[in-house]
């Protein structure tokens, strides 16, 4: 009832302020109503806000976190960490720095927190973890009379007289680095601080990124070229048949990934169903390799996200008229021009936002890849779950996955700007 | 159909369009349809043609104590998570649709978010997350984060069905005596009951095919059926696996029948009502 009332409000010359049945005056009361009825939306999704922030966003910055983190050299070389913040950073060290790192490899030694150091600045130089590991070892040391703690260290190894293994102390004596990011882009820090590209030897991560983002490009590209013109034949069908053969593309959308991927292992392999018939039909000699390279991938990977491209497509689609086609036909075009004017522009819209889905999804593929491709295969995702799994070295594994994450939070950006995030359904 | 007027060259466009679709449409089910015959093979190996036929690899995956506990785990995490995510998705949805507050859209985004952030990204994270509070190695972990992953769909489903909702009933209902509670029970509820139990499909859908983060979380006693397979698919490739894959199959069949069958009654209802 309330809602017809500033209507009136034009209809009436009433110069004095409109109140409610209760003396209030009316817009105070709609105003509060308003207010009453966002606080009670704001307190429906709150539950779920609260929830996935601690169950999903609090994790993922803790990962970002971890990109950056640096807690080793500081926490377990404590007195060196803050003596070595005021070294010229040219000539060697003081020798209080010596003693320090005499103390605090002592200290380290009985928490058995050794290892972490070493492996840390290892990173920076090989050759270090033994050379802290060996000197570690030799923990306390008792200084002769006049002997300095630093010709003792020398002596014991001439790198300890060497500027650039202190240099990397002195680099990581802080509790975060930029030397994960880096190494993830293939980049190096310099002495000045300014990020380098990597000697082209060492260089590995841009290939990752760009195999990931060719991969991924083809894959979109392959399930629009399929997707597309069955969505266009199914949604041109009557409606008996494609809801019929709607349920081919919604029964492998339904099913298992990993029931599909091992499925194409058996179509694919050596020995596999598509090699032996093509052998038997004598088209081919020698079997091909289809499965765990390049090829078993993209089957595999269009064939799980081809129904994300024919769904959206095959909706829009749905809602355009076959009238229109009709009419340009009729007023003279040709059938394949009526199409390209009148019908794709149409269609534009909703299958470029499959198409970014499909991409946005594609780049965080780590299954499909792992079980059908050989090493060349692999994309960021497998790095991410290789250095958590397999050498425990989280902070690449953050820094990669923060790249990724990056990369497609600005594509999931560009759909939200573009489709709107309210506008995403489900077939 | 072809007008019987029709050109040589439109007679091959046409008919080279058909063959081109159907093509494609064998291209999406003949995986589903090569690994079911294989699961009753007697033979070792993932092989055509099938030289004899056994229940062996049946016999396999019901008598073997791993394949029936990671079959258990995922009827016990795939519910619960389904459970959750309904709940507050469904909750969320009536909220995001009732009115509009400053950063709807922002927040709309964010809850949707999980769909699109890569798998392994949210499993390192829940695993950075979980593991210092002792839960890693978890049901309750497993379950929050598979929850996480399903929400999207809810919230995508129920908030599409809602926006259809006309907001009229409620104000009919309620002028014609029915107190709030009556009117939820009696008129909302079963208008967006198909896009609620479609959205818990997608959310069990999601957790029982999650592999990646129960890689990262879950131990060997969370081990799921997905988690399984993907194991074993690594390692021996045994018709044990056609057999899981079959079982899986006829388990997708159903929620495909079920939310076909959702999808025809919400029609019915929406043009009952109009």
């Amino acid at each position: 009832m309330l809602e017809v009332m500033p209507t009136m409000s034009q209809t009436l010359t009433v110069n004095a302020p409109l109140t409610a049945a209760d003396g209030e005056l009316l817009t105070v009361k709609l105003a509060r109503e308003h207010r009453n009825k966002q606080l009670k939306a704001v307190a429906l999704v709150a539950p779920l806000a609260i929830f996935l922030l601690l169950t999903f966003l609090v994790p993922i910055f803790m990962l970002l976190g971890r990109s950056v983190d640096n807690p080793e050299v500081v926490t377990h070389l404590p007195a060196t960490s803050q003596l070595i913040a005021s070294w010229d950073r040219r000539a060697l060290p003081s020798e209080e720095v010596f003693q320090a790192m005499a103390r605090d490899l002592t200290a380290a030694k009985e928490a058995k927190t050794v290892p972490e150091v070493a492996k840390r600045l290892n990173m920076d130089i090989s050759g270090f973890r033994s050379l802290i590991q060996k000197t570690a070892r030799k923990m306390p040391l008792e200084l002769a009379a006049g002997e300095t703690m630093r010709d003792r260290f020398i002596q014991m190894d001439e790198r300890w007289g060497d500027p650039d293994h202190w240099h990397v102390i002195a680099k990581n004596a802080k509790s975060w680095t930029p030397y994960y990011l880096y190494s993830s882009l293939d980049l190096r820090e310099t002495k000045a601080g300014t990020p380098e590209l990597a000697p082209e030897e060492e260089r590995a991560f841009i290939s990752i990124f760009g195999r990931t983002l060719w991969i991924s490009f083809w894959v979109t590209v392959f399930c629009l070229l399929l997707g597309d013109p069955l969505a266009y034949w199914l949604a041109n069908l009557p409606a008996r048949k494609s809801n019929l053969l709607m349920i081919l593309v919604l029964l492998p959308f339904w099913t298992s990934v990993l029931v599909r991927v091992a499925s194409w292992i058996v179509l694919l392999q050596r020995e596999g169903l598509i090699n032996s018939a093509l052998m038997n039909l004598g088209i081919i000699g020698e079997p091909l390799q289809l499965a765990f390279n390049r090829v078993g991938v993209y089957i595999a990977m269009v064939h799980i996200l081809l129904p994300f491209v024919i769904l959206p497509a095959y909706s829009v689609m749905k809602s355009i008229p076959p009238t229109y086609m009709r009419a340009a036909i009729s007023l003279g075009d040709h059938p394949f021009a009526a199409f390209w004017k009148i019908y794709f522009p149409q269609t534009v819209a909703g299958v470029a936002a499959g198409a970014l889905l499909v991409f946005i999804m594609c780049i965080g593929y780590y299954i499909t890849p792992a079980l059908l491709g050989s090493p060349e295969e692999q994309m960021v995702s497998y790095y991410v779950a290789f250095y958590t799994n397999v050498t425990i070295n989280w902070g690449m594994a953050a820094a990669l996955g923060s790249l990724l994450l990056i990369a497609t939070m600005t594509l999931y950006g560009l759909y939200s700007k573009l489709v709107g995030a309210n506008k995403l359904s489900l077939g | 159909m072809l007008p019987t007027y029709a050109s040589p060259i439109e007679r091959i466009w046409f008919w080279s369009f058909r063959i081109f679709c159907v093509l494609i449409l064998i291209f999406l089910v003949s995986p589903l349809l090569v690994i079911v015959p294989l699961s009753f093979s007697a033979d070792t190996f993932l092989l055509y043609p099938i030289k004899s036929f056994s229940l062996r690899w049946y016999e396999e995956f019901f008598g073997n104590g791993i394949w029936l506990t990671s079959l258990k785990n995922s009827f016990i995490v795939a519910p619960a998570a389904t459970l959750l995510a309904t709940t507050l998705g469904t909750l969320a949805a009536v909220g995001l649709t009732s009115s509009d507050f400053p950063g709807k859209s922002v927040l709309m985004s964010v809850l949707i978010s999980p769909m699109v952030v890569p798998v392994v990204i949210v499993g390192v994270g829940a695993y950075l997350f979980f593991a210092p509070l002792g839960l890693s190695n978890s049901y309750f972990a497993l379950i929050l984060v598979h929850t996480a992953l399903g929400v999207p769909f809810v919230v995508i489903t129920v908030s599409a069905t809602l926006r259809g909702f006309n907001a009229n009933l409620i104000r009919a209902s309620a002028s014609l005596g029915a107190n709030p509670i009556t009117t939820y029970r009696r008129i909302v509820l079963p208008l967006i009951a198909p896009g609620v139990i479609s959205g818990a499909l997608f959310a069990f859908a999601t957790s029982f095919d999650e592999v990646v983060v129960t890689l990262f979380l879950a131990g060997p006693e969370q081990t799921t059926l997905p988690r399984q397979m993907f194991g074993g698919i690594k390692e021996n490739i045994s018709p044990a696996i056609a057999a899981a894959a079959t079982v899986l199959i006829l388990f997708s069949i159903a929620l495909l029948l079920t939310l076909e069958w959702l999808r025809g009654r919400a029609e019915k209802t929406r043009t009952n009502v109009a």
